[in-house]
């Protein structure tokens, strides 16, 4: 099947580094991948939670939870590119489990090491009555589906707060890709103008033209 | 220690040596004791100090002690000895007296004396004459020695009792102590036994005798106290004495050892100097008859000589030497501290326990080198100068200040610190015996220190002012650096007047008056201006212009047809005529405008009049006079008919051209039509030659005659016919003359506005009028004048004048330092209680020309929404009145109140008469300076202005830009194009709009390919929605991949759809409604699922409600309902979302409670024991829901109670949870009754015994099955369901009490199963879709009844309302446009009247039901 790939192959590794969360202690997250109908998690995991941590004592104040995420996903079809959903709780002052943020971000499309920083946000009361009450029986607002966040559709019905950040780090190997016909590292994209100008260049000096056609992509790469 | 003290000790040491060698010689040779017993005591006594300052060196003084009283009363023990054997050998009789003393110390004291035995001998003689010869020396010199000794052996004895006591309380001292502490110890001694060692050995050299209260120590050591058992009468002169001195000494040693003590509480502080020179020399017992070696020789510490000694000589105890070996076990750790590692030698040290003190004992000792503070209140007269009676200083009527609060414990605290000084504190005191706390006022110094000027200091220290600095960049400030400030610059605001054209305190005759007063204004405005004149005028001198042109134009013609000259004039003809037209028409409307006003001022004066009649009072002394001036009727006849006749002829040119116009299209219409005529009969002609030709051909050439026929019809044009009536143009024009004309021969009437009317006097108006004018008088207004928003200055409060005119006249000059933005002034009206703003007005910021003495008032209009209303005859403000007298002539009118207030702006002027205005124009506020405000194209008429070219053109024009200014280069450039095309190219420009300019290049491929590419199509048709792919996963992303038939589904069904293709067996009528039906499924598919993307904020965040009463009474009543009911109810569960159900297990738990009714077996013949008795069945239920199997157990009986709980797992298909996929289960739940039978298998009867071997038979008597989605929707399914049994069961028949029962009743042969069924987890159910479609109704109704329905729903939470269904289109109409009248059934009608009315009776009227709490029927609403 290397001759003819019928997928591509995005596979990610990374891990949820750090978060800042200026007023909160004792946070663990969820996350999950959210992506379209032509898109298979081949191996790894779509969601996860992490462990509680608590705030950093020096002046940072940072929640490190170095969680790791491995998936590797398959797709035919860029539309739906996956999206990590990020939703932190933590425990309030009653010791219940509320929300703290949720959070989205765009798996990075072109392979390397990328650092993502999510600002994370919370659906806010309807009411101050309603966020009195709240806070007294420690059930904040949340969303039904977390993987709202990730949609833009349902949006414009809801009030949010921000909160914080988390840090999020991910290591992209993408496979096939070019070979289907996408390409997404800036270094190797050819632009079709110089494509033909250095085709033109390797016309003229037939020695050169020689030694560029073997391997295909001296062109574009002479042109970038 | 030091190297002299080390040499010294050294040289003492070898004294010492040499002399033990000369007494063991003379030991050895037996000389007289006596003769000897001078260097032996001498010997012995070096020993003994040697010990004791070996101790004192290294031990617990007290230990020291100790152990001293040790060594005394071992001599004392020696001294008995060898005086029992005195006694022996002198007076037995004496015996008696010592012997029960010392039958009585013997038990306490064998152990000692035991050790001690064998150095007795040798040391006895010299022991006793040891002692006594100190206690000789401690007491005085002069005494024999042994008659002293005699007289003193029977209180010797006394003292030994005694120390062996003391000794005997010493050995409980504590040994084990730890040995860290002890070093600790030792250390510290090492540091002031050196110390001390100096200081002594220098004060030992000045002053030998200095040691004198040692010697004392220890004659009290060889003598101790005196006891109870001591009789002071036996004592002799010597002894008292001696025991005074005792005593002395006695006191001194417990003075010292309460000193030690203090000295020891305190572990971590190193003994004073002084400390350990009294410790050493106390305790230092030299001997006096060697004084000089001593001195040096006796020297603390070097043990060394010492042990050296203690070898050969066998006077030490046993107990010492045992220390010592310890000491010698522990040197080696020790001299690890030493920096020279023999150094340990000469510091030896031993281990001694550490010392407790019991804390009162520690307090006492400390007593004397603390100081506590106590807090205890001190009394004035104490504190106070002696003698002095405490003054108090406020009493005398002196000030006293407020002194600074301290606590009284505070004070307390320092009060006695201050007291415990030496001077008792007595200058911290004042006169009341408190402590001052203020400072002197009569001092003459003062208290802080004096702040020197700044010129008396030394230049490099003296300070220099310097301005505050605004800083540089603020282009808020004129000048904008701060360091000069040299510009003057001056506004001056003049706030003049301020007259209301109307206010809430007007009276109607006011209205009228204010509106008669603009009408003027604005009369005497046009007559100034006079454009009816000015236009008249105009329209003459084209007249003129137009017959010079038409002059030359006939010239012309006659000259040179054809030239370009003849083209223009003609064409500057027709523009001329054009405005003329124009002109006339502006000027018609001018003289209209003219005449409306007139008329309507001279209206509004009538009505002033009638008002002032009806009212009685004149309220303002507005007057108009209108003067008549008699015209001459023939000249303006004259004038009038010309007039008639010029715009007469100008109309008939005008339909001329029209008319010329109308012939030549009539003329293009009628060739058009001629050519269309020929072209027919050509036709015709054709079409008979063709007539003849063959079929075929005939065929072919209809058909293309077909194509030619396409010619329209065209209807024969008719010509226009030329029809200007003068007479009517005539009569037109002078109808629209009289319109807008003085009429020939009327007067002109000429209105003068004055006033001159007098009102009327208050007490002569009516009472409404009269409140009216006293609310008037209160009424106050004044101006606020800001300066950049800021409160500059304000005018006085002004009352109003009967004319609401309020004057001011005030000039404000503000000087100013930031650059003018905004001049505003506010006018406020006084109230009560608050001023209240009336209006703000922005006056403008005066040009830099604009200077106080070319300033004009400007009148500046502003207006208020204020809403006033009065009782009074006042007319109020932002309300309706009633204008006019009431019958034709009344007007409803609503007036706000408004105003103008005559002020100006303008730069001040200095003395000098030079303009105080800020030097640069240039600056970047230059522009909002104002004077290149009309050129600025963006304040001139906003920035939306310029979008449309016409209204910039318009500006362009009436700006008057310099076409010489670069600047407007680009404008009046771009304006030239938009003229010079006539504004069309603009506009078309304007007219064309693409929303995404670049969507084409951007098109990643073309429409085509995306329409052929199989790929682009599945996504685009699943982006739709169609059922077929909607749930398509990984559309492949090669073409080659998607099969051929993946589209076939989907085009065949749209095939069918589209031509209702259909099976044969369907007729067609029904063909056509499935087809309609299936349109309107889709339509209501997609409507519905454009419903489901439309979310509210509950679909999104899940958020608890906010507690009402209800929910708070429920949580009440649940805290008063009984803890343990007695019928528990089942709870509800929270219900869990698809997300967190992954990884848990679903189960649907059913609980089979019990049957009733089941069918029993029939007694057959074939009875075979076990089912002997009639009517047994023994049933179980067996539930079976998608793969697995459950029952439950075995019951007994036809009405079985099982109660059992089955636990069934649940798969959801592809492991989906979410309510869309749950919806869509299929999976039915079968409850199967079976009867088991037991059937005895058992073929030999004689084993029966032995084996028993029977089959297990289950026989189905009925079942039930349930969908899971009636679970899923319900969450919970409980009751009891009749099961499904077949009417006829062989072999089994009702039991005879059912049986009964069913013939006594009408119960049926049925068998019922009671059941609970529900989820685990409770899976979250199905949101009901709320139906919100479109709708043609009318949104009150709809609202309404949705109201009414949930007003329902909440009274009768069972009841199914509803009040809209969805119609075919999609749309939610009401359920009531579906009633329909029903015929009354047949009877009824045949039955005559009587019955219907008796029906009609029946139902219930609204106005019924209203009266009961609850409707009968919901639908009878509708």
């Amino acid at each position: 099947m290397a001759t003819n790939p019928t997928v591509f192959l995005v596979m990610i590794s990374g891990q949820i580094e750090t978060a800042d969360f200026p007023e909160f202690d004792d946070l663990y997250v969820k996350y999950n991948f959210v992506f379209g109908t032509d898109w298979v998690i081949t191996s790894g995991l779509e969601e996860g939670i992490s462990q509680v941590c608590k705030k950093s004592n020096d002046g940072r104040g940072l929640f490190a939870w170095n969680f790791p995420l491995e998936v590797t996903f398959k797709s035919t079809n860029p539309y739906g590119w996956p999206k990590l959903v990020v939703s932190c709780y933590g425990l309030d002052v009653f010791g219940t489990s509320v929300v703290r943020g949720y959070g989205a971000v765009h798996i990075p499309i072109s392979p390397g090491r990328h650092t993502r920083t999510i600002p994370m946000f919370v659906p806010e009361s309807t009411s101050r009555f309603q966020k009195f009450t709240s806070w007294i029986m420690g059930r904040r607002p949340e969303y039904v589906d977390a993987n709202v966040v990730a949609r833009g559709e349902g949006r414009e019905v809801t009030r949010v707060r921000s909160q914080g950040h988390i840090r999020v780090s991910f290591n992209i190997v993408t496979r096939d890709m070019k070979k289907l016909g996408f390409d997404v590292i800036p270094s190797t994209l050819s632009i079709p103008s110089a494509a033909t100008a250095a085709a033109l260049a390797t016309d003229t000096n037939p020695g050169a033209a020689a030694a560029a056609v073997p391997t295909a992509n001296v062109p574009t790469s002479a042109a970038s | 220690m030091s190297d002299g003290s080390g040499a010294g000790g050294s040289t003492f040491t070898r004294a010492m040596q040499k002399r033990r060698k000369d007494l063991r010689e003379s030991m050895t040779d037996s000389t007289i004791e006596m003769s000897s017993q001078h260097d032996t005591i001498q010997q012995m006594l070096s020993a003994d100090d040697g010990g004791v300052i070996d101790e004192m060196e290294t031990i617990d003084p007290i230990e020291e002690l100790q152990d001293a009283e040790n060594l005394v009363e071992k001599l004392q023990n020696d001294r008995e000895e060898r005086r029992r054997e005195l006694f022996q050998s002198l007076e037995p009789a004496e015996e008696t007296d010592v012997k029960p003393i010392r039958q009585k110390r013997k038990p306490k004291a064998t152990s000692r004396d035991i050790e001690e035995i064998p150095t007795i001998p040798e040391t006895i003689v010299e022991a006793e004459e040891g002692r006594v010869k100190s206690s000789d020396k401690g007491a005085k010199p002069t005494p024999a020695k042994r008659k002293g000794k005699k007289s003193k052996e029977p209180m010797s004895m006394e003292d030994a009792i005694m120390s062996v006591k003391t000794g005997m309380v010493s050995e409980k001292a504590p040994g084990n102590l730890n040995a860290s502490i002890r070093e600790r110890i030792k250390k510290k001694m090492l540091q002031t036994k050196e110390k001390a060692e100096e200081t002594m050995r220098e004060e030992v050299e000045k002053d030998p005798d200095r040691d004198f209260p040692a010697r004392k120590l220890r004659g009290m050591r060889a003598r101790d106290t005196i006891t109870r058992f001591d009789e002071s009468t036996i004592l002799t002169k010597e002894e008292i004495e001696e025991d005074k001195m005792l005593q002395e000494s006695i006191a001194a040693k417990s003075r010292w050892k309460v000193a030690f003590k203090a000295v020891k509480a305190k572990t971590s502080h190193i003994p004073t100097s002084e400390e350990a020179y009294d410790f050493f020399t106390r305790n230092f017992d030299p001997e006096p008859e060697e004084p000089e070696k001593v001195a040096a020789g006796d020297q603390p510490g070097p043990s060394s000589p010492r042990e050296e000694e203690a070898q050969p000589k066998s006077t030490r105890d046993e107990e010492e030497k045992k220390d010592e070996d310890k000491e010698e076990d522990e040197t080696p750790l020790l001299s690890e501290h030493f920096l020279y590692q023999d150094d340990w030698k000469d510091h030896p040290s031993s281990m001694r326990s550490a010392e407790y003190m019991p804390w009162r004992y520690r307090q006492e000792a400390e007593k004397g080198y603390y100081f506590v503070p106590s807090t205890e209140y001190i009394n004035v007269k104490e504190k106070g100068p002696a003698e002095a009676e405490p003054r108090y200083l406020e009493d005398e009527g002196f000030y006293v200040g407020v002194k600074p609060s301290v606590s009284q414990r505070n004070r307390n605290l320092m009060e006695h610190r201050l007291l415990n000084r030496d001077d008792k504190g007595s200058q911290w005191f004042g006169a009341d015996g408190l402590i001052k706390a203020l400072p002197d006022p009569l001092k003459d110094m003062p208290s802080r220190p004096r702040v020197v000027p700044n010129e008396e200091r030394e230049p490099a220290l003296q300070t220099v002012y310097k301005k505050a600095i605004v800083s540089e960049f603020d282009n808020w400030y004129i000048d904008g650096l701060g360091d000069e400030l040299g510009g003057r610059y001056q506004l001056d605001v003049d706030v003049n007047t301020l007259i209301f054209t109307h206010h809430s305190l007007f009276s109607k005759e006011h209205v009228l008056a204010s509106r008669l007063r603009q009408m003027y204004d604005q009369y005497l405005k046009r007559k100034q201006k006079d454009v009816a004149h000015y236009l008249t005028e105009k329209l003459k001198a084209l007249r003129g212009a137009v017959k010079t042109l038409e002059e030359q134009l006939v010239n012309m013609r006659h000259a040179d047809p054809d030239s370009s000259t003849v083209q223009e004039h003609q064409h500057r003809l027709q523009e001329y005529k054009y405005e003329i037209r124009q002109t006339r028409r502006l000027r018609d409307y001018e003289l209209q405008h003219d005449r409306q006003l007139l008329l309507s001022i001279i209206k509004t004066w009538r009505d002033i009049k009638a008002l002032r009649e009806a009212e009685e009072c004149t309220n303002t002394p507005v007057r108009l006079g209108v003067r008549k001036e008699e015209s001459n009727k023939r000249e303006d006849e004259a004038v009038w008919k010309a007039d008639i006749e010029d715009e007469v002829s100008e109309m008939r040119e005008e339909y001329e051209e029209d008319y010329q116009g109308e012939i030549e299209r009539y003329k293009e219409a009628l060739i058009e039509w001629k050519d269309y005529m020929k072209q027919k009969k050509a036709n015709k002609r054709k079409k008979k030659q063709q007539g003849s030709r063959e079929s075929l051909e005939v065929l072919t050439e209809a058909n293309g005659n077909e194509e030619e026929e396409p010619l329209e019809e065209i209807p024969k044009p008719t010509k226009p016919s030329y029809s200007f009536n003068e007479d009517e143009a005539k009569q037109k024009t002078r109808e629209n003359m009289c319109k807008i004309r003085r009429k020939p021969g009327e007067p002109m009437l000429t209105p003068e506005l004055s006033n001159t009317a007098v009102i009327t006097p208050t007490s002569d108006c009516s009472k409404a009028e009269q409140a009216r004018r006293s609310d008037m008088l209160r009424c106050k207004c004044f101006v606020k004048v800001l300066f950049n928003n800021k409160e500059v200055s304000r005018t006085g409060t002004r009352s109003m004048t009967s004319d609401f005119t309020l004057h001011f006249g005030d000039i404000f000059n503000i000087q100013i330092m930031q650059w003018p933005e905004s001049v505003k002034l506010q006018v406020f009206e006084t109230g009560t209680l608050i001023n209240t703003l009336l209006a703000e007005i922005f006056a403008v910021v005066p040009d830099t020309q604009v200077t106080q003495d070319k300033v004009q008032l400007e009148s500046l209009d502003f207006g208020s929404d204020q809403r006033v209303t009065y009782e009074h005859s006042a007319v109020g403000s932002g309300y309706t009145f009633h204008l006019g007298s009431g019958d034709t002539s009344g007007e409803e009118m609503q007036l706000f109140t408004q105003g103008q207030l005559l002020a100006s702006v303008s730069w001040g002027l200095a003395e000098d008469n030079t303009p105080l205005i800020p030097p640069s124009a240039t600056h970047a506020n230059a522009n909002e300076l104002g004077p290149l405000n009309h050129l600025d194209a963006v304040a001139a008429i906003g920035a939306t202005g310029l979008v449309d070219p016409e209204r910039l053109a318009k500006w362009v024009s009436e700006a008057r830009l310099d076409p010489n200014d670069p600047a407007n280069a680009n404008l009046l450039h771009m304006m030239r194009d938009f003229q010079g095309e006539g504004g069309k190219i603009l506009k078309q420009a304007a007219q064309f709009f693409r929303l995404e300019q670049l969507q084409e290049e951007f098109n990643f491929v073309s429409h085509e390919v995306l329409e052929s590419s199989k790929r682009f199509r599945l996504i685009s048709l699943r982006e739709k929605e169609v059922p077929e792919f909607r749930n398509y996963k990984m559309v492949p992303l090669i073409e080659k991949e998607i099969p051929d038939t993946a589209f076939a589904d989907y085009e065949k069904r749209k095939h069918m759809e589209e031509h209702g293709i259909l099976e044969e067996d369907v007729d067609p009528h029904r063909a056509a409604v499935a087809k309609f039906l299936g349109k309107v499924r889709e339509r209501v598919m997609a409507r519905f699922r454009a419903a489901q993307h439309q979310y509210s904020l509950p679909d999104v965040v899940n958020e608890d409600q906010v507690p009402d009463v209800s929910m708070l009474s429920t949580i009440i009543l649940r805290l008063i309902e009984p803890k343990r009911p007695l019928r528990p109810q089942r709870k509800e569960r929270k219900t869990v979302t698809a997300q967190n159900l992954s990884g848990l297990q679903v189960n649907l738990l059913i609980n089979i409670e019990r049957a009733i009714e089941i069918p029993v077996r029939k007694s057959t013949g074939r009875q075979d024991g076990q089912s002997t008795s009639y009517g047994t069945v023994r049933p179980f239920v067996e539930v079976v829901f998608q793969q697995s199997i459950k029952q439950t157990s075995v019951a007994e009986g036809p009405n079985p109670n099982w109660n059992e709980e089955l636990i069934v797992p649940f798969q959801a298909p592809n492991n989906d949870y979410s309510p869309s996929n749950l919806q869509g289960v299929k999976d039915v739940i079968y409850f199967n009754l079976f009867d088991e039978v037991l059937i005895d298998m058992l073929q030999d009867e004689r084993d029966r015994a032995t084996n028993i071997h029977q089959r297990m038979e289950r026989r189905w008597l009925g079942s039930i099955s349930m969908p899971f989605s009636t679970i899923y929707f319900q969450n919970r399914v409980s009751g009891t369901f009749r099961l499904n049994t077949p009417s006829v069961l062989l072999g089994y028949d009702r039991s005879p009490d059912s049986m009964s029962r069913i013939q006594g009743g009408n119960q049926t042969n049925a068998t019922y199963i009671s059941v609970f069924i529900t989820i685990e987890p409770p899976l979250s159910p199905p949101e009901p879709l709320k139906e919100k479609f479109d709708s043609n109704e009318d949104e009150k109704l709809l609202s309404y009844a949705e109201n009414y329905q949930t007003s329902l729903s909440v009274k009768f939470p069972k009841r199914e309302v509803t009040t809209s269904v969805m119609d075919i289109n999609g749309k939610s109409v009401f359920v009531t446009r579906y009633f329909r009248p029903i015929k009354p059934p047949a009877i009824l009608i045949e039955d005559g009247n009587n019955s219907l009315k008796v029906a009609v009776s029946i139902i219930v009227s609204y106005t019924m039901w209203s009266e009961y709490e609850e409707p009968p029927f919901n639908t009878l609403h509708f």
